[in-house]
């Protein structure tokens, strides 16, 4: 009776869980469409939950052969997916939202202060000269702006 | 970033020149173009003196609690005034470069 010794659905329901954790910084966050919503990292742990909601019920079951480990086993690994499921919607949804109110940054027709910043070769560049060095031969119409968090 | 590299003929095309800020040094800004094949501007605000000046700054956000930039967009025009500003509620949602792109025709 093998089949009923090894709780699969279980651990595959652990492990859909862990991709579904992990997968979104390494993979889902490269594509603006999985990025902005990680609809894909709830889908798998939709499925996920399938499977270990039929896991847990089978390590609870009257007919296991190691009845109080299956119990244990179960209990943990539940415990442990649904952990890492909350705190994957925590970051997503609160922590990542944690950010500064911002209300004094430019405004729509306001005008920017002037800047001087070292580029990536080391080279003094200000916005001014941004504004007026020509693209393809041609004066810019303006810049786009991208402050980022870094790499630091 | 790697979307605005991948829109990056239309943005000139469309006369803007992206530019990137953050409190990276030139040479982890250079690592980065490098190894992301970025080839526009990377500007480095280690002070985060520019960030702060313009009410972007995420104080203690950085990984051992550096001062670091809060994402944000902004579409600045020849005369240096502002055309649109994205200030993102989450950290993982960016304005698309299609959308940036549609704006820049508030830009004369």
């Amino acid at each position: 009776m093998n089949a009923r010794r090894f709780n699969w659905p279980l651990w595959a329901g652990f492990l859909i869980t862990l991709i579904g954790a992990f997968s979104f910084l390494t993979i889902f966050v490269w594509f603006p469409v999985t990025r902005d919503f990680p609809w894909a990292n709830l889908l798998l742990f939709a499925i996920a939950a399938v499977f270990l909601f039929v896991g847990i019920r089978r390590g609870f079951a009257r007919d296991r052969a190691h009845p109080t480990r299956s119990k244990i086993i179960a209990s943990i690994v539940g415990t442990l997916s649904v952990a890492m499921i909350g705190l994957f919607l925590f970051s997503f949804f609160v922590v990542a939202r944690w950010l500064p109110a911002s209300s004094n940054a430019p405004h729509v027709g306001q005008k920017v202060p002037d800047f001087t910043l070292s580029d990536s070769n080391g080279k003094q560049v200000s916005l001014t000269e941004l504004l007026s060095t020509p693209i393809q031969g041609k004066a810019p119409k303006g810049v786009l702006l991208v402050f980022y968090r870094g790499y630091w | 970033m790697r979307g605005i590299e991948k829109s990056l003929a239309s943005f000139e095309q469309a006369g803007i020149r992206p530019v990137a800020i953050s409190v990276d040094s030139p040479e982890a800004s250079r690592d980065l173009l490098q190894k992301a094949g970025y080839t526009f501007t990377f500007l480095s605000d280690p002070k985060a003196e520019v960030i702060r000046r313009y009410d972007l700054l995420h104080a203690g956000a950085g990984e051992n609690g550096q001062d670091i930039a809060r994402p944000a967009e902004l579409l600045v025009d020849a005369s240096g005034t502002v055309r649109w500003i994205n200030l993102t509620e989450n950290y993982f949602v960016r304005a698309r470069p299609e959308d940036i792109l549609e704006k820049t025709r508030l830009l004369q």
